[in-house]
């Protein structure tokens, strides 16, 4: 089997996009349940229950995150080098609150103090809170377009401020991402604890899916109405990747250009409000299993919608156009697209395979009495 | 031009948080290892007290690898975050085993420790073994992985510059993976992990013998830890660096600062045990030699040379002049220029570009440096030698000392009578060397590649991100603050269930939970 350098590009926007969504529906419900872990424990036993509903999945969740990280890097490496350095302080506030994760979940239970692990509890939800928030509004600034330009050599010189990044259209995003990974974290929960828990996993999938429903349908109004980009000179999708070699124009509305091409995207979004919807139901009605399943699907139809309305930009300049980056002229070389390609054919369903595997080894109910049962052992 | 305190600071983050997720990894690397040892033999005698050690050392294992996660994601992210150009230029090359990891290791290892601690009653005995081996199996290949990444740093095989993508690109992956350089890093690196994990079981159990708790317990888990530990620092110093040095230009220049090897002389070289190594006189006072053994190590040969670093500073002088040419040519090409003359010339020159871009520390346009500027280029090619001959000299000092330790330490637990005192308590004592020599190695192999990052490609000074003294020293006072909460955090924790010993399992059978344990 033989891939030009275009398809081969094609496929890697496609695989970076199942790495996030990988990552959206693993990791994003350990950070849905992490927000959700103070509001929904009333004392410490049913905080545990939370807490070890994910404890012994989170950590292969996260890779997912790492992963498309790493991919990103290999794949687009000047599109990693643009957002990296970039985004620098929301990625450092990232990282901080993700460090909470790893020793959150392993320390917390390591002592009996009640003071100890409360407060592990506040840096367990501020490790769920604080990634969310920013995934969105970096989200919501990809969109917007990002301040950098290239000199000669290729240097990259990023001229926005970390304040800039908290405009009200970021923000909004963030609110979606915030809503729909508690909403996948609530349904999680639910299917994985009974009681009282259960119930008010109920009522929190309830809310948060209307809210990601609304903000949803307001983010898609907004979208219409700021500046979208476009490459308006020739396209050369086989050209060695040099992001100086086009011209690119803005103007409100041109995100949706994509969708005036061909109207059956819409069935992109549109999955997003059905799944949504579902979801709802699902929970209500007491089969958190299926809910679990759409809620998936919204979370994977809403980055994809982010991801077509952009197509081909992956990080279009809003100081310098032609600096953008797009799918045709940041990617690697065509042998490292190669290489990478084989790798992921080959390790992907691995991965998927083995996850399946243990996800169903750990699968059922977390109660109260496997908490006092193995209350050396659990986390 | 860019600024040398962005440079420094970014440097001095590097340095730090990669020194400080080492302190972390080589116990993973090792521990999973002995803990898969530890377990087997469970599996094969069907001795509780073989499970109790895999899971008391688990315990310690999982405290320790909470911090290795959480400091391994700075490091995946700061090549973006704080090595922008780096990230650029060589991410064609560099990425893609660094994806390959998180692909192959990452997944199989973090999936499955979850498994490991919470899997004992959902699996059979054969499964859940298996599931601990993945993990030992997991951790391995991403030190593999991200060594091949980092020996490509030492020894860039297998790319060719871009001019049109500005960049380096893979040109053959089989030589980027089957990198000498790569290689001899990985067994040495991997063996350093052995080593400081059986240190570390080593010490902890001579620990309860001095004190006389937990008798059967602290023997077993002392006899495996001296086994393995020995067959670990063999491999260390015997397998460990031989080659690598013959490939790169660079590694021959680190050997040199090594060794305090000023000039190149006459075959088999002696070998400087100590002194005073004066980098302005290009001598060392004081040296006490050992005759042929720098030539035997470094070339297994008795008529090779090697190479002093003053030839080697003659011969960067004129690389220096050629990448002069090869950037004015690059700037030709990049201004659209399709002459395929100049592009032969330019493929002539190219492999001195790294040379030319020295350059720009001293000014921007490469192409008009005067010759001071040259010479101040070529006095910055060699690295430092005084850091490297002492910190080199401490990491062997510490390799000889843990092997006599472990040579004892199997003769003892081989003839059933480990309660020698001293014995005991200089296996308790050796603790910290094996983390002192990997801190150290580290140092030698990465401050010894100065002044590049990517071996005569590309300068460390260029590779660094367009960000502000502030921004650095922000982000440099936030993970030293975090990073230093979490080391007394986890120091607290590991020192608890170390006095805690195998009475944390609450099996009811372990000092602390019986009326008649042993004496204190
Ligand atoms: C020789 C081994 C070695 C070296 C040189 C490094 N690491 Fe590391 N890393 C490991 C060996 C390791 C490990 C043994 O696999 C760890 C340590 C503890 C752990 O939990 O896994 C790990 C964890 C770890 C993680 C978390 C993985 C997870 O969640 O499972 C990341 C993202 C990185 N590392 C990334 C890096 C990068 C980008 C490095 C280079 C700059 C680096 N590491 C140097
Ligand atoms: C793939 C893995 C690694 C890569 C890509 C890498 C790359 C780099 C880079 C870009 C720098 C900054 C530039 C410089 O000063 O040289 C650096 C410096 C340094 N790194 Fe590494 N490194 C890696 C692994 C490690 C590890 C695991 C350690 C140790 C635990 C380490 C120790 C150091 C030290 C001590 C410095 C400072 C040297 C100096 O600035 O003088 N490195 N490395
Ligand atoms: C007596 C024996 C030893 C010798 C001759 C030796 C030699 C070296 C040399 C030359 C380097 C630099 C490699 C390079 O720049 O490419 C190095 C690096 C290193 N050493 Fe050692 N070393 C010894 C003992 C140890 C011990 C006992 C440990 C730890 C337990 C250790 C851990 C490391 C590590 C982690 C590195 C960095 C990774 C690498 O470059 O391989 N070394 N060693």
């Amino acid at each position: 089997m033989i891939f030009d350098y275009e398809t081969l590009r094609l496929i890697w926007w496609a695989l970076l996009g199942a790495l996030l969504i990988g990552f959206a529906m693993t990791g994003g419900f350990d950070l849905g349940v992490a927000i959700l872990l103070p509001f929904l424990g009333k004392n410490d036993s049913e905080r545990r229950v939370i807490i070890n509903s994910i404890g012994a999945t989170w950590e292969g969740n996260q890779v997912w995150f790492i992963t498309a990280g790493g991919a990103l890097f290999a794949a687009w490496p000047i599109a990693y080098s643009v957002a990296f350095s970039g985004f620098y302080f929301a990625l450092l506030l990232t990282l901080f609150a993700l460090f909470l994760r790893p020793i959150g979940f392993d320390y917390r239970s390591k002592l009996p103090s009640q003071r100890w692990r409360s407060n592990w509890d506040i840096a367990l939800f501020i490790g769920g809170f604080v990634p969310t928030l920013i995934f969105g509004v970096a989200f919501g600034n990809l969109l917007q377009g990002v301040p950098f330009h290239f000199d000669n050599d290729m240097r990259i010189f990023y001229t926005g401020s970390f304040w800039a990044l908290l405009n009200p259209f970021a923000l909004t995003a963030g609110l979606l991402s915030l809503a729909m990974l508690i909403m996948h974290g609530a349904v999680y929960l639910q299917l994985k604890t009974e009681g009282d828990i259960h119930q008010r996993c109920k009522k929190v999938a309830t809310v948060s899916a209307i809210i990601t429903l609304a903000v949803f349908a307001l983010a898609g109004i907004w979208v219409a109405n700021i500046d979208g980009y476009q490459i308006s000179s020739e396209v050369f999708p086989n050209a060695p990747s040099n992001p100086l070699a086009k011209i690119v124009s803005k103007e409100p509305g041109l995100w949706l250009g994509n969708y005036a091409n061909y109207p059956l995207l819409w069935a992109v979004p549109g999955l997003a409000f059905i799944a949504g919807a579902m979801t709802l139901a699902l929970s209500k009605i007491g089969r958190p299993g299926l809910a679990f399943i759409t809620s998936s699907l919204v979370l994977a139809s809403v980055i994809l919608t982010a991801g077509v309305s952009m197509f081909p930009f992956l990080i279009p300049s809003s100081s310098a156009l032609n600096s953008s980056l797009t799918v045709w002229d940041a990617s690697s070389s065509l042998t490292t697209l190669k290489i990478m390609f084989w790798t992921t054919v080959i390790f992907l369903p691995l991965i998927v395979a083995y996850t399946t595997w243990v996800f169903r080894v750990l699968r059922g109910k977390i109660t109260l009495e496997h908490i006092h049962q193995n209350d050396h052992s659990a986390y | 031009m860019i600024s040398e305190a962005v440079v420094d600071l970014s440097r001095w983050q590097f340095a730090a948080t990669s020194l400080y997720h080492f302190l972390f990894v080589p116990l993973t690397l090792g521990l999973s290892f002995l803990l898969a040892i530890m377990e087997s033999t469970y599996v094969m005698t069907g001795k509780e007290i073989y499970k109790d050690m895999t899971q008391f050392w688990g315990k310690l294992f999982g405290i320790n690898f909470a911090l290795g996660v959480t400091t391994g994601l700075t490091m995946e992210f700061q090549f973006g975050m704080n090595w922008s150009y780096f990230s650029h230029y060589v991410g064609d090359v560099f990425g893609a085993p660094l994806a390959i990891e998180g692909l192959m290791a990452f997944f199989l290892e973090s999936t499955f420790v979850g498994l490991f601690f919470f899997g004992w009653d959902k699996l059979g005995r054969g499964q859940h073994l298996l599931v601990t081996w993945l993990v030992a199996l997991g951790s391995n290949l991403s030190a593999l992985w991200i060594l091949v990444a980092n020996g490509w740093m030492q020894n860039p095989v297998g790319a060719e510059f871009n001019y049109e993508t500005m960049r380096m690109e893979i040109s053959s992956f089989s030589a980027l993976l089957f990198n000498p350089a790569a290689q001899v890093k990985f067994v040495h690196t991997v063996a350093a992990g052995y080593t400081t994990a059986s240190a570390f079981v080593l010490g902890i159990s001579a620990y309860y013998m001095l004190k006389g708790r937990d008798a059967a317990f602290a023997q077993r888990s002392y006899t495996i830890a001296a086994g393995f530990g020995l067959a670990a620092i063999l491999s260390v110093i015997v397998l460990g660096d031989e080659s690598g040095y013959t490939d790169g230009e660079v590694q021959k220049t680190k050997l040199a600062a090594i060794e305090a090897e000023w000039h190149t002389v006459e075959p088999p070289a002696a070998f400087t045990v100590i002194g005073i190594p004066d980098q302005d006189a290009m001598e060392t006072h004081y040296a006490i030699k050992i005759p042929w053994v720098l030539g035997l190590i470094g070339t297994r040969s008795i008529d090779e040379p090697i190479t002093g670093l003053s030839e080697i500073l003659e011969k960067n002088r004129l690389r220096i002049r050629d990448g002069m040419k090869a950037y004015s040519l690059l700037q030709t090409l990049r201004a659209g220029n399709k002459d395929p003359f100049v592009r032969a010339e330019f493929d002539r020159y190219k492999q001195d570009l790294g040379y030319g871009l020295l350059l720009k520390r001293y000014t921007d346009n490469v192409v008009d440096a005067t010759d001071q500027q040259i010479e101040l280029a070529a006095q910055y090619s060699i690295p430092r030698v005084v850091p490297l001959f002492w910190t080199f000299r401490i990491m062997v000092a510490c390799g000889f000392i843990m092997l006599a330790i472990f040579i004892f330490a199997v003769i003892a637990s081989s003839i059933r009578k480990c309660r020698q005192d001293w014995l005991l308590r200089a296996s308790l004592y050796m603790m910290p060397l094996p983390w002192i020599a990997s801190e150290l190695g580290w140092f030698v192999a990465e401050f010894g590649r100065q002044p590049w990052t990517i071996a005569e490609i590309l300068p460390t000074f260029l590779s660094v991100s367009s960000l502000t003294e502030l921004d650095l020293y922000l982000s440099l006072a936030g993970y030293i603050g975090l990073y230093t909460v979490f080391l007394i955090i986890e120091m607290f924790l590991m020192l608890k269930f170390i006095k805690l010993g195998p009475s944390s399992l609450h099996k009811g059978r372990y000092h602390f939970e019986i009326a008649t344990g042993a004496s204190l």
